[in-house]
This record gives structure tokens, sequence and C-alpha cells, in this order.
């Protein structure tokens, strides 16, 4: 893993040094409210509904027990003893003390860690596939690069008042799990013909309220020139980007605006402009952080009790189908650990599970632990003859949940519960959901089905790519739920279509509970999953399902 | 009065600017103050730079960070003379102004009052802790 150099020390530091004496002003008078907010932004902290929140990067969701600890340590002293982990890699805090952030910032950076650029109009927390430098079907990790546009973002003074946020995200692997064309720019490492290794460029994709699948502008960038094409990106859009209407600031509109040929060619001029300054300097730094993610020393062994615990225990071998994904190194797996228990807050940890986690990472996986946009946790590189044990382990807390990547492993938003922008509630929906289907004891024969809930247009839970999306909004003060069906934010990625007028809160799930009899009826057996099924037949049968009132009154 | 801002702190304006707007620049005259605004096109000064010395950037609001962009592009044109951020910018900006390629920051008594020399002194150290210094070479 990645070990700060004494550069990104006294980086960090500084930077908390700065963020106390700016906190200070806040105080004293020295800045208003509307200048303090750009600058407590940069640094990770909101004004929410019912207190501050601090939103701290867990830069590519990259973690050691080390820094887990710490997580668990922060929770327990200066908030109410949990964090909440998000789509974006990061966790969230949301009870902590104006006064308390400065030393909460000196406890992260104790750790390698920061709230640098976690908000504001700025490049964010670089996010890449949570099973880079372990998954079986990987190319490369991406997380060298990732750390690479780390340093080339933090604090680029250009960058830090952009028209909006940005987000930028790397996958090394064919199966895009880091949902790369729903981001500002979108990083998908590959090979040209020549064998050479480079990226292909995604552009103007993203969700809230006018979803967009990105689009390609540079179909193989030569590894070499990823830094001055990406400041190139970023320049031109600094300059172009709307900044009269904050709903069409985004880089998505300015592309969709002056059209991606035109975009294009501006890019390719500052490109030109820009290249020679980078001479070797990144490359060497990149060589250098490359090393430093050197794969651990995967231990050759026999399996152990692994297969004959999966043959006798159901409970286990239900999670082993279910939590595990391939594993490049032979011997391994890379276990998904489910922060959805049925009935809990998607996401949540506690300081005590926080600290479980840190403890298996530090005894059965090489330290090293991952944060999904799923917001589950993830142990990448544990040897099968230690599942049995970590299976219990997990178990005993409350971690054990076999869900992963099924109806009740769903992802939701804030929503009204902590945001003040919220139009309705996302967290209580999905716990309803997960409950239902656990009692209809349905989850496991429906297979893979994604459902994801906002709790506003903002669509900070990924709705518009959920195979089922709710999106939750206000009706004359009433919460009114919206499906959108078929979305996917994998690299067959698709924004869901709507499927109708949406449904009051206690309508929801019984709606939900009536598409997904729908899909098991209608599905070629097993093997076809709700996404595909979905694609095959079109939205009818699925509509016809949701609304059947509809349908009788057609008929009567 | 405005006050100028440097790495050694407030100064008062050492002379009077005559600024002009881009299209109105005179021909076969030296020594030229240019205003842009931030919407500008700095490109379009190609043909120009020669001929001045000082160009002023505009920040209608402190959170407008176009003028940034702006003074990039003009030091990727190879423009040497001065430039200058003025209007709504405070001092936790200033590091990021300097090494965007400005030279100075002038302020108004109100944002001086504020945010008095110290403040922006402090930020004086911009060429320490800087990650473009370590990428770009
Ligand atoms: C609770 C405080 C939060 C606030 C005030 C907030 C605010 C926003 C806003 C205003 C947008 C729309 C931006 C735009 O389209 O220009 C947005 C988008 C987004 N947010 Fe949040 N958010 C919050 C929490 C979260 C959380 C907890 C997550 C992760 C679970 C998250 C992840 C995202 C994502 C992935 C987007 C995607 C849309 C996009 O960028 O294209 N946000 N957020
Ligand atoms: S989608 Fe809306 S409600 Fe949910 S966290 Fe984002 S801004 Fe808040």
């Amino acid at each position: 893993m990645y070990r700060y150099s004494d550069f990104d020390d006294a980086f960090v530091r500084e930077r908390v040094a700065q963020f106390r004496a700016q906190v200070e002003r806040r105080i004293d008078g020295g800045l208003t409210e509307d200048e303090f907010k750009p600058l407590r932004l940069m640094n990770g902290l909101y004004l929410q509904l019912h207190a501050y929140m601090l939103r701290v990067a867990i830069p590519y969701g990259t973690l050691n027990s080390g820094q887990m600890r710490q997580l668990a340590m922060i929770a327990e002293r200066w908030d109410k003893g949990y964090g909440h982990f998000t789509t974006r890699q990061n966790i969230q805090f949301n009870w902590p003390r104006l006064a308390d952030t400065p030393d909460i910032l000196d406890a992260l950076a104790d750790v390698e860690m920061h709230a640098i650029q976690t908000s504001g109009n700025t490049i964010r927390n670089v996010t890449a596939d949570h099973f880079a430098g372990a998954a079986a079907d990987e190319i490369a990790d991406p997380r060298p690069v990732a750390e690479l546009i780390r340093q080339w973002s933090t604090d680029h003074p250009e960058f830090q008042f952009l028209p909006r946020k940005f987000k930028i995200a790397v996958t090394g692997s064919p199966n895009d799990r880091a949902v790369t064309r729903a981001h500002d720019i979108g990083l998908r490492m590959i090979r040209n013909e020549a064998g050479e290794a480079g990226f292909e460029v995604i552009v103007g994709g993203g969700l809230g309220r006018t979803p967009m699948i990105g689009k390609v502008i540079r179909e193989f960038l030569p590894r070499t020139d990823l830094l001055p094409y990406l400041e190139a990106i970023v320049s031109v859009y600094n300059a172009l980007g709307r900044r009269d209407n904050k709903y069409k600031a985004r880089i998505k509109i300015t592309v969709a605006e002056s059209g991606l040929d035109e975009f294009r060619s501006r890019v390719d001029a500052r490109f030109r402009q820009l290249r020679s300054h980078f001479r070797g300097a990144d490359q060497a730094m990149l060589e250098r952080i490359e090393r430093a993610f050197a794969p651990p020393a995967f231990r050759s062994a026999p399996l152990g009790r692994y297969e004959i615990v999966q043959r006798t225990d159901p409970a286990f071998r239900s999670w082993t189908d279910t939590n595990l994904a391939p594993h490049k190194a032979e011997g391994y797996a890379i276990v998904t650990v489910s922060l959805k228990a049925h009935g809990a807050t998607p996401g949540d940890a506690t300081s005590g599970q926080m600290r479980v986690l840190a403890d298996l990472a530090e005894r059965f996986g090489h330290d090293e632990l991952r944060i999904s946009h799923e917001q589950n946790v993830i142990l990448p590189h544990v040897h099968k003859s230690d599942l049995p044990e970590v299976h219990s382990i997990l178990g005993e807390h409350g971690l054990a949940t076999a869900n992963v990547g099924l109806i009740s492993d769903i992802i939701a938003c804030p929503g009204m519960d902590y945001c003040a922008l919220a139009t309705a509630r996302s967290i209580p929906i999905a716990q309803e959901i997960a409950q239902r289907f656990d009692e209809l004891k349905l989850e496991h024969g429906i297979g893979e089905l994604k459902i994801k809930i906002s709790g506003c247009i903002n669509a900070c839970g990924h709705h518009h790519v959920g195979h089922i999306g709710i999106l939750g909004l206000d009706r004359a003060g009433v919460e009114n739920y919206q499906v959108t069906l078929g979305g996917d934010g994998t690299e067959s990625a698709a924004i869901g279509e709507r499927a109708g007028p949406g449904f009051p809160a206690e309508e929801i799930v019984p709606a939900i509970e009536r598409l997904v009899h729908a899909y098991l009826d209608l599905r070629n057996g097993r093997q076809e999953s709700f996404l595909q099924t979905y694609r095959r037949l079109g939205i009818g049968p699925f509509k016809a399902a949701l609304y059947p009132e509809r349908v009788d009154a057609n008929a009567a | 009065m405005t006050i100028l801002v440097t790495d050694s702190g407030f100064h008062t304006e050492e002379r009077a600017w005559d600024f002009r707007s881009p299209d109105q620049l005179p021909v076969g005259q030296t020594g030229l103050a240019v205003e842009l605004a931030s919407d500008a096109d700095p490109t379009t000064l190609s043909d120009h730079l020669q001929t001045i010395d000082l160009i002023r950037v505009n920040f209608p609001e402190f959170a407008d960070g176009r003028g940034f962009t702006i003074a990039r592009v003009l030091r990727l044109m190879g423009y040497s003379g001065r430039i200058r951020a003025s209007g709504h910018v405070i001092a936790d900006q200033y590091a990021m102004a300097r090494r965007a390629g400005f030279d100075e920051v002038e302020i108004d008594d109100e944002i001086a009052a504020r945010q008095p020399e110290e403040q922006w002194l402090r930020r004086a150290n911009w060429k320490s802790h800087d990650y473009q210094a370590l990428l770009r070479a």
C-alpha cells in the first residue's frame, strides 16, 4: 500500500494548521459564513440538518487496519460511535462539533488520512475499483494511477473554484465496478493493438437531475500523457462551464452544449500547450507509487477445512456463494463484508465493528481493507483456509449477512434522516424492503438484483443506475417514490427508465414485491437475471405488474 | 483606496495605469495595461503580448475560479509581464493565485479590514507544499 512521503505528511499537517486558523477566524468574525463555506467544504465539512457533517476521504477506497482503528476512535471520541460509508468511498461522521474538527483532522493526519476535497467545487476524492489489486479479471491495478491523480489534483491552484464538483473514477478491469461511465471523467485502463498501456477516457457522465452516460473523448490515451490530458479537460471546463445556473454547471452539460467534437478540439489545443510541462517527474512518481502498491506476499497453502465446512455448514455455504469474488492468487478469495444486515442502515458501521474488521484484516487479510461504492467493506486478500474462522468471527458481530449483490444489498443515500436537501426518507425504505424479502425467504431465489435509493433528485444513491431505482420526492408535503427500471452502472451502463407515477411511502414496498414476482414469472430460468429479463422483454410487463389497476381499466 | 498584496505584504499602487479593454489596444504603443473580465478569452491577446506590461484579471466573486485559468493560459502563451488579480479575492486564495501565475492581488479597504496583512502573509510561503512542483518537471 502507498505510504505518505515526508512531503505528503507535511502537506496534510500544514492544511490542518490552516484549517484550525480558519475555524478560529470564523468564530471571531474574520471570515463571513459565505467566505468560510468554501473553505470548510474544501476540508470536507458540511452543515447538515442537525449538525455539521465531516466527510473523510478514503482514497481509492483502500485502508489498512491502523487507519480503520483510527476511524473507530474518531467515531467514539467525537461522534456517536458510528460512521457512514458512502457510495464515493468516503466515510461520513454525522455529529462532530465545529470546534473539534481541527483535532479530528489531526487524528486523521496521524494515520495518513485527510478530508481534503471531499466536497466543494473542486476535484473530489478519486475513486477506483474496490477489488483493485486482487481481482482475477484485472488488467492492471488502478490505484497507482488514482494516487497519482490524488497528488496532482490536491490543492491544484487552477481547480479549487470550478463551476461545480468534479469526480474522477478509474478501473483496471474490463468489468467496470467503478461506475466510470457515470463520472465527470472515467478512466479505463486498456492496452492498444501494439500492447502498450493507456487509457480510454470517458467524459461527461453523471447522475443528479440530468443523468447522462459519459462519452468517449479519447479512445486510447498513452499512459505518459495522463496528467496533461486531464489538466486540459478540467482547464477547458473551468473556462467554459456554466456559472449562471448550478443545475447546468456540471461538465456533462458543458459537453452536451458545446458538442463532443468542439469540446474535444478545445481540449486537444490546451493539451498541446501543456504537454511539454510534464517532462517525466510525474512518471517517476508513478513508478515510485507502483512499487508501493506491489502485491503482498501471498502464501501458497492447502485449503484446510474450507471445502469441508462448505459442505457441512449451510450458512457458511450460502455466504461463500454470495460474498466471495475470484482472486488472482491461487487459494485466495476476495471477501465482501455486507454492511446491509436486514433492517440496518445501509453503510453504517459502529466503532466496534470497525475494530473487528481491522483485526480481521491484520490477522487474515495482509492488513488491507477496502470500501466499496456499494457501501460494503472488503477484505481483498483472504486465504480460503481462513474463511471459516473469518466467517464465524464476522457472525459474532452481526457482519456475516450473506446478501452481497442480492435484493437487500441496497445502496441508499442518507435522505431525510440526515440530509438537508432531502425530499423524502431513503434509509427506512431500504430497511423495509430488506426485511420484507427476508421474511419471504425469496432473496436467494431472486439472485442478482441491485436496488438503489435516493432521497432527492441529486441522486447520491445512484438510483439511475439501479436495476430497480427508487427516487423519493415530495408531492405537496407527502413523500412519493418514483421507480426507474433497467439502470446499469457497469461497462454496459444505462440510465434506468421511469416506470410511471410514483407511490406513497406505504405502497412502495408492495410495488417492489409485485415487480419482483413479475420477474420470477417471466424469467427464463434462474440464470436469467432481473436485468437480462428486463432487456429481453422491455418495460411493458414490468409496468403492468407495477400498475395492475391500469391494465384492468384498459381491459374493461 | 486599493491595496496591492504581494509576498512582502500590503503596498499602495506606485503609479497610475490606464487600463484598456482587450479590443481597444492602441497599435504601436508599448507599456500597456489591460483589463480582462472573468469570462474573457485570453488568447485574443496573443498578438499583443510584447506590448503589455500589466494584465489585470477581475474576480467578480471569489467562488468564480475562471481567473485562475486565465492566468495559467497567459503564462502558457508565453506572457512574462505582470498579472494582477483584482476584485473579490480572499487571503486563502493567495497561494493559488501565485501558483496559477499571478504576481499580485488587488483588494479594497473592506477586504483588507476583515483580512489584515498577516493573514495574507501567512500564505506567502506558496512555494512550499506544492504538489505541482513535484509533478511538473
Ligand atoms: C448528506 C449530505 C449530502 C449532500 C448535501 C449531498 C449533495 C449532493 C448534491 C447537491 C448532488 C448533485 C450534484 C450535481 O448534480 O451537481 C450530489 C450528487 C452525488 N452525491 Fe451527494 N450529497 C450528500 C451525501 C452523499 C452521500 C452520503 C453519498 C454517498 C452515499 C453521496 C454521493 C453522491 C453521488 C455519487 C452523487 C452523484 C451524482 C453525480 O455526481 O453525478 N452524497 N450530492
Ligand atoms: S440524494 Fe438528495 S437526499 Fe440523498 S444524500 Fe443526496 S442530496 Fe441528500
